[in-house]
């Protein structure tokens, strides 16, 4: 029982940080349609600057926010290339979010290194116990800060009149264009929204498992499989997908097999996609055809 | 439609010309390179024909190849079976495992099939790593000679010619299948499902079938470059490998049999040149693809397409 | 030959089509009218397989085809058209009219690729045959054109074409004319005629009256999903109901 309880909270604590590259995945594809291959590297981006930053000698506060900054210049960058091509096919956009990954691995490798990094805890290296299982101050952040953002994102989306319009504008390109919205800054806006989130999740898993220039491959894709899971275009689902995804990874690694942990997403991902292809919370409306 | 161009024509071109390169060639290396571009060259075909004619995505063809040949090795290698034998099962196996998956996953569309494809590869790819008793881990496993009626493949100009008698054979098959019915009716796919339905066309029964033919050409290729390189290991069956193959095949041009076969070449022989940048390889590698894509999404062959446009144009004008 | 026996098909809590009925007798041009959202292409795409009906059967000649899949209806000798162009843009003209002898064609995989006797041959006699159903339509000059490089009515002709390419029995035509001109609304009316004049039977789905009006044997006028009327075109054109339905939008006098 105790043990479970470890598994689960633990499972919570890295689900949420698939949760963040998730939502990354779902703000760009609800904005544009397309599949960001480079998203978990959004997130190695975000972690490795911030340990670097501090290296340089920086405050651990300045190296967030520089970091933060840093990460969205690159979301943004990622936009303007998208936008040069020529050609908008979805395998085109795949591959061209897929070679801006490599770009970015290849970069951080020169800019950085190849070496595993970690950073010290922000909160204190400190944990406290319930129901005699030790929980870190670092994982209790990670909660707070992901399930923050959550909140927030929706109210920005929901509530402001910029997300509003943000949703109306990518619902709908044309009727946006004709009452003079500007489509260009709002997705560019929703590149950058994208990386900020991503780089947050890099920051706040890197005093957790250390982070080099590679780590970015498996997360994004863990972050997608989270996003599908849940359901692809609803931020509720990026949520309960990561979540579920987060607990059975840690369940298997505690109960099955830790080799296998890996593959959970993929196996998940696969029931999801033959069984119910909608995801959890999403719903399949009948296409006319 | 029959081409008006002779199909014959360009195959003894790409014959000549695959006979002269190794005179140009100053060591071994020279062939291991050519070797290998051969085999990739032949899994992206086979990709080609499923992405570029029917309009499919596969993000997961690395970890075919790399279940193929491991399933060709262990046989052969840790069997004891006679490797022709061994690469003759493992086809089977793969193609009936590819056609029992086919049917779940080709119902997914875009996105969704790159991810169904992507999600499969991935696992393959780890229980290649975590089955170490099979498959020696992520250490990977010595693989024994090639050995065919007694004929044992070891220099490379004998790996050279079986690899360009098994290019020049598929690319002449696969223009041949291309230019008949069956390649009209997988063009007709890629354009409008809905018009190939409306003629007759069982669209997913056809688009299983080509997605075995890829899977089968893989699993070919994979296990003699697992043969040819005496190693394998999981790396072959990694989500890179995949990734590197649709490159390939985008880079070359999608729906174009020798589109896949500049792309191969280009991506394969890339690599090679950029290890003298070094740390700047993996940089720039990236930097070609974005570029690629901004500027010629349609591949390299659209450039050709062009060039022959403008020809056509200048000798009507004329 | 073709018998719909009350098809119902429901969208949410919207009765796109209820409880209809009807029967195509063969050799005719039968035509299915009435107002916008009355149902007509939901009614084609229940036939053909497209959707499956909630309730209600199809029979051809006495065969259940109830929601039998479009291709597997082709081999049965229903082929259909559609309201909006389905053309293979990246094929060539006569590669599109070729795709309608599909089902006659050899597509072995081995034998395509070793370009074996069979496969020469039969292109050879489909190209002879779908040059010739162009040249009925005096298309032949664009044989080598990518379609995609044509006008819209050119391709509307096209489909019509490839669909009587698969030699079908029974052609369900889903507005073949909206969006022509009235030259080119002429020559698809007598492609048509031509058609029926070769023993196959038309069901026509169409918004033009005045075709309708000169072309059809038989009308089934349809209104919210239901049946509202039938008959000849002059039964119809005088039902009280139809005028109603029809009234203010000036359809029925035909432009």
């Amino acid at each position: 029982m105790i043990e479970l309880f470890g598994y689960l909270l633990s499972g919570v604590t890295v689900g949420f940080i698939y949760t963040l590259v998730g939502l990354g995945f779902t703000v760009i594809y609800n904005s544009s349609g397309i599949i960001n291959f480079s998203q978990g590297e959004f997130v190695m981006a975000g972690g490795m600057s911030t340990v670097f930053l501090i290296y340089a000698g920086l405050p651990l506060g300045v190296s967030f926010v520089l970091a933060i900054m840093i990460t969205s210049m690159i979301g943004i960058l990622l936009y303007k290339l998208i936008s040069f091509s020529r050609d908008s096919s979805q395998i085109s956009l795949i591959i061209l979010t897929l070679g801006f990954a490599i770009f970015l691995r290849g970069l951080a490798q020169i800019i950085f290194d190849k070496q595993l990094h970690t950073m010290p805890s922000f909160v204190g290296e400190g944990a406290f116990e319930i129901f005699e299982t030790t929980i870190s101050y670092q994982a209790v952040l990670i909660i707070i800060v992901a399930s923050t953002i959550v909140v927030s994102l929706y109210l920005f989306f929901q509530k402001t009149k910029t997300g509003q319009a943000m949703v109306a504008a990518s619902n709908n390109v044309d009727a946006a264009k004709l009452m003079g919205i500007n489509i260009k800054k709002i997705l560019m806006l929703n590149f950058a929204i994208s990386a900020v989130i991503a780089s947050i999740g890099g920051i706040l898993l890197t005093p957790i498992t250390s982070t080099n220039y590679e780590v970015g491959i498996m997360l994004g894709l863990k972050g997608f499989c989270a996003a599908i899971i849940g359901g692809l275009g609803t931020p509720f689902g990026a949520v309960a997908g990561g979540l579920v995804l987060g607990i059975l990874e840690s369940l298997v690694a505690g109960y099955v097999s830790s080799e296998y942990k890996d593959a959970v997403a993929f196996v998940v991902l696969l029931a999801i996609l033959f069984f119910m292809p909608g995801g959890i919370f999403g719903n399949l409306k009948s296409q006319r055809v | 439609m029959l081409k008006k161009y002779n199909i014959n024509a360009q195959i003894i071109f790409l014959t000549v010309v695959l006979m002269i390169i190794p005179f140009f060639f100053e060591n071994d290396f020279y062939y291991e390179i050519a070797i290998l571009s051969m085999l990739n060259a032949l899994i992206v075909i086979g990709l080609n024909l499923l992405m570029g004619y029917a309009g499919q995505v596969s993000l997961g063809h690395g970890a075919f190849a790399g279940l193929g040949a491991y399933i060709s090795v262990v046989l052969s290698t840790t069997y004891g079976l006679n490797p022709l034998l061994s690469i003759f099962i493992s086809v089977t196996i793969m193609a009936l495992l590819s056609f029992l998956i086919s049917k779940p996953i080709l119902k997914l569309k875009g996105h969704y099939l790159a991810m169904a494809t992507l999600g499969i590869g991935i696992i393959i790819s780890i229980v290649l790593e975590v089955e170490e008793e099979f498959t020696g881990g992520s250490d990977g496993m010595s693989v024994d000679s090639f050995v065919v009626f007694g004929y044992e493949f070891s220099d490379s100009t004998a790996w050279y010619v079986l690899c360009a008698v098994l290019l020049v054979f598929t690319i002449w098959a696969f223009e041949n299948l291309i230019n008949s019915p069956f390649g009209r009716l997988l063009r007709s796919i890629h354009d409008s499902e809905k018009a190939a339905n409306s003629v007759g066309i069982d669209v997913s029964y056809y688009k299983s079938i080509v997605f075995v033919i890829s899977v089968v050409i893989a699993t070919i290729a994979g296990s003699l470059y697992a043969f040819f390189s005496g190693f394998i290991s999981p790396q072959e069956a990694s989500f890179s490998h995949s990734i590197e193959l649709v490159v390939m095949v985008v880079l070359g041009g999608l729906g174009r049999v020798y589109g896949a076969l500049f792309g191969a070449v280009i991506l394969t022989v890339l690599p090679q040149l950029l290890t003298s940048f070094e740390d700047y390889e993996t940089l720039v590698f990236g930097c070609i693809i974005i570029a690629v894509m901004i500027f010629m999404p349609k591949g390299i062959a659209s450039l050709f397409d062009n060039i022959l446009k403008k020809k056509e144009q200048n000798s009507a004008s004329s | 030959m073709l018998q719909v026996s009350s098809v119902t098909k429901q969208f949410g809590g919207l009765k796109a089509v209820d409880e209809l009925s009807f029967n195509v007798k063969k050799g005719t041009i039968h035509s299915i009218i009435g107002p916008n959202g009355a149902g007509k292409t939901t009614l084609v795409n229940m036939i053909t397989g497209v959707y499956k009906v909630d309730s209600g059967t199809v029979f051809l000649d006495g065969g259940d085809i109830t929601n039998l899949a479009t291709n597997k209806l082709v081999h049965r000798g229903i082929c259909r058209t559609f309201q909006h162009l389905e053309i293979c843009g990246n094929l060539t003209v006569i590669e599109n009219v070729m795709l309608g002898f599909d089902k006659y064609m050899d597509k072995n995989i081995l034998r395509s690729c070793f370009r074996a006797k069979s496969i020469l041959e039969d292109e050879k006699r489909y190209l002879k045959r779908g040059m010739h159903l162009l040249d009925l339509i005096g298309l032949a000059d664009f044989a080598n054109k990518e379609a995609k490089n044509l006008s819209y009515g050119i391709l509307k002709k096209l489909e019509i074409i490839r669909a009587l390419a698969t030699t079908p029995e029974l052609m369900l035509l889903d507005e073949p004319v909206a969006g022509l001109n009235p030259k080119e609304t002429e020559e698809v009316s007598e492609l048509i005629q031509t058609v029926v004049a070769d023993e196959v039977t038309v069901l026509l789905v169409e918004h033009d009256m005045k075709m309708i009006m000169k072309i059809s044997d038989h009308i089934t006028v349809m209104n919210f999903g239901k049946k509202l009327a039938e008959g000849t075109p002059k039964d119809v054109v005088n039902n009280e109901e139809v005028i109603k339905a029809y009234l203010g939008s000036g359809a029925l006098s035909g432009r």
